[in-house]
């Protein structure tokens, strides 16, 4: 039973990290419908960023912000020089130029700073909290990792539903040219929406590396987690990014405690192929949502 | 009705009062490879009334209203909004100076309330800038609450006020036709431009929109694309005639209904010139 309860405890705080990433891929399917390949690649590098300041000032928390910060501006950056370029309805164009991306990012991240392993400091302490000699899988770091995610949750949907920002972000996702006829510059939106989702990348960038090692793909793996919450929650939807990445986190958590950790990477493809083959629109999408 | 008895003179007759031209669209020529979209169109638009613009399909109307409204850039010739030069505008910046437009069909967001639809609309009046919007979220959210109830507002003005919490997939579309005309009215713009505002609609609705149009013709100008040719006979103060891109015929409803180039037009015969 403990070990049941421990399992579920770890799978929740990894599932935490992988809703935020798939959030991260949902905020830039819906208002750009890119798929961006290059997410995990662009979390790495600001990780980095965080890593050179954490070591630097020693605060973890300054280290978040620059990493939060820094993604910012990355996925700003991205968008206008970058995608922009591709132009409209041109997925293939997209997947091949976020594709470039990744491989270029992560390439520039062993120039930068190495290809060796180094470890990141946890936010605080990695031990279990214990009570009369049980010990459960639950500490003090995996409460601040499931904390930031619900407070840039929180956030992301305070600004979505109750600021004019936020609606004119939504109206843009919708129908860009109407918009634009309303007066909304578009533009500004997309690069506002790939910001903020690189901002959310970032988070789960520095949140997974916490009391771990980084190497410059060591968000590979995030990635295939990532991308296949988002598509379990239906790549249209931010609630269900959000369920699908911690379902994401108790089933890959079931597997490693129960199975084995060597099956996981199967696990996480099996599960795509599973959704893709019952529900391939998603648990939570709304299919007319879907048609453009 | 507090518009001032000069409105109400121009409202019926912008010819007496042509000093004033709120819009013109100069000599412009639009060609997408090969084919010649409009050949050196003009049009002055007064700044009250309603200017109608007609003509067979092909004929070249959506296409003026997309130069008008910034999705396609002139090949030559010129705008002119209150008599300055307009160029290399994007839509966007056009809408904010308050040129308004409605599409074809609906082109509502899908996935918005319909409160939500209008307020995208009322964006010309907001106060808050980008970043304020973002940082300053208090202030945001004071501007929300008074776009929230412009757009009450407007769509209480087109009887649609109690469908503000709904989707608007799942309103009938004459219903939907008014919640966009909603959407376009709460900017306050100065110019509307209306494509096809009748298609669609039954004849009540149309009498509704008939007196809509004259009503909103006092307080803003109107430029009008529509094929119901009653409804445009009926409501315009002016009428341009495109056939092949180019101006065939312009002038009161009465002296364009009985031009023989008009008539060539509509009926295929080889136009006079």
């Amino acid at each position: 039973m403990l070990q049941f309860v421990n399992t579920l405890l770890t799978g929740l705080g990894q599932g935490a990290v992988y809703a935020a990433f798939a959030l991260a891929l949902v905020l830039i399917w819906r208002s750009t419908r890119v798929v961006n390949f290059a997410q995990g690649a662009m979390a790495a590098f600001t990780t980095y960023l965080a890593l050179l300041v954490v070591e630097s000032t020693g605060s973890w928390w300054v280290g978040l912000l620059v990493a939060l910060a820094s993604g910012l501006v990355l996925g700003a950056g991205v968008e206008r020089v970058v995608v922009r370029r591709v132009g409209p309805h041109n997925e293939l164009g997209a997947v091949i130029v976020t594709l470039g991306l990744f491989v270029a990012l992560q390439a520039l991240a062993s120039i930068l700073f190495g290809a060796q392993f180094r470890s990141f400091p946890a936010p605080a302490g990695l031990e279990g909290f214990s009570r009369g000699g049980v010990t459960i899988a639950l500490t003090p770091s995996m409460l601040i990792t499931v904390g930031a995610v619900a407070v840039v949750l929180l956030g992301l949907v305070a600004l979505f539903r109750f600021t004019d920002v936020g609606l004119r972000m939504r109206a843009s996702a919708f129908d860009g040219e109407v918009a634009r006829l309303l007066g909304v510059p578009v533009g500004r939106m997309l690069t506002l929406g790939w910001a903020l989702a690189a901002l959310v990348g970032s988070l789960a960038g520095v949140l997974i590396a916490g009391g771990s090692l980084v190497w410059p793909a060591y968000m590979d793996t995030v990635i295939v987690n990532g991308f296949v919450a988002a598509v379990l929650g239906g790549l249209d939807s931010p609630g269900g990014a959000v369920v699908g990445g911690l379902a994401m986190g108790v089933i890959l958590a079931l597997v490693t405690g129960y199975v084995g950790s060597d099956l996981v990477p199967l696990a996480a493809l099996a599960v795509l192929v599973a959704v893709l083959l019952v529900r391939p629109q998603g648990l939570f999408a709304r299919t007319a949502a879907r048609r453009v | 009705m507090t518009a001032p008895p000069a409105d109400h003179a121009a409202d019926r007759g912008p010819s007496a009062a042509g000093d004033a031209v709120l819009f013109a669209v100069d000599d412009v020529s639009v060609r997408f490879g090969g084919l010649v979209a409009l050949d050196r169109v003009s049009l002055a638009v007064p700044p009250r009334g309603v200017h109608g613009v007609i003509g067979p399909n092909g004929a070249g109307k959506t296409t003026l209203f997309n130069v008008c409204c910034g999705f396609v850039r002139p090949d030559s010739g010129a705008l002119r909004w209150h008599g300055a030069p307009v160029r290399r505008l994007r839509p966007h910046q056009l809408a904010g100076m308050g040129i308004a437009r409605t599409l074809q069909g609906v082109g509502l967001f899908r996935g918005l309330t319909v409160a939500e639809n209008v307020m995208v609309g009322a964006d010309r009046h907001r106060r808050a800038g980008f970043l304020s919007g973002l940082l300053a979220l208090r202030r945001s959210d004071r501007d929300e609450r008074a776009l929230r109830e412009r757009a009450l507002a407007a769509l209480d003005e087109l009887g649609a006020a109690h469908h503000a919490d709904q989707l608007p997939g799942s309103l009938p579309y004459p219903v939907q036709k008014r919640v966009a005309l909603a959407r376009a009215l709460v900017a306050e713009p100065e110019l509307l431009l209306l494509d096809e505002p009748a298609s669609g609609l039954g004849g009540d609705e149309m009498d509704e929109l008939g007196a809509l149009l004259r009503e909103l013709a006092g307080r803003m100008a109107v430029v009008l694309v529509e094929h119901h040719m009653d409804l445009v006979m009926s409501v315009c103060d002016r009428i341009t005639v495109l056939d092949f891109g180019k101006v065939v015929a312009e002038g009161p409803p009465d002296a364009v209904r009985d031009d023989p180039a008009v008539v060539a037009a509509y009926l295929g015969e080889e136009a006079h010139r």
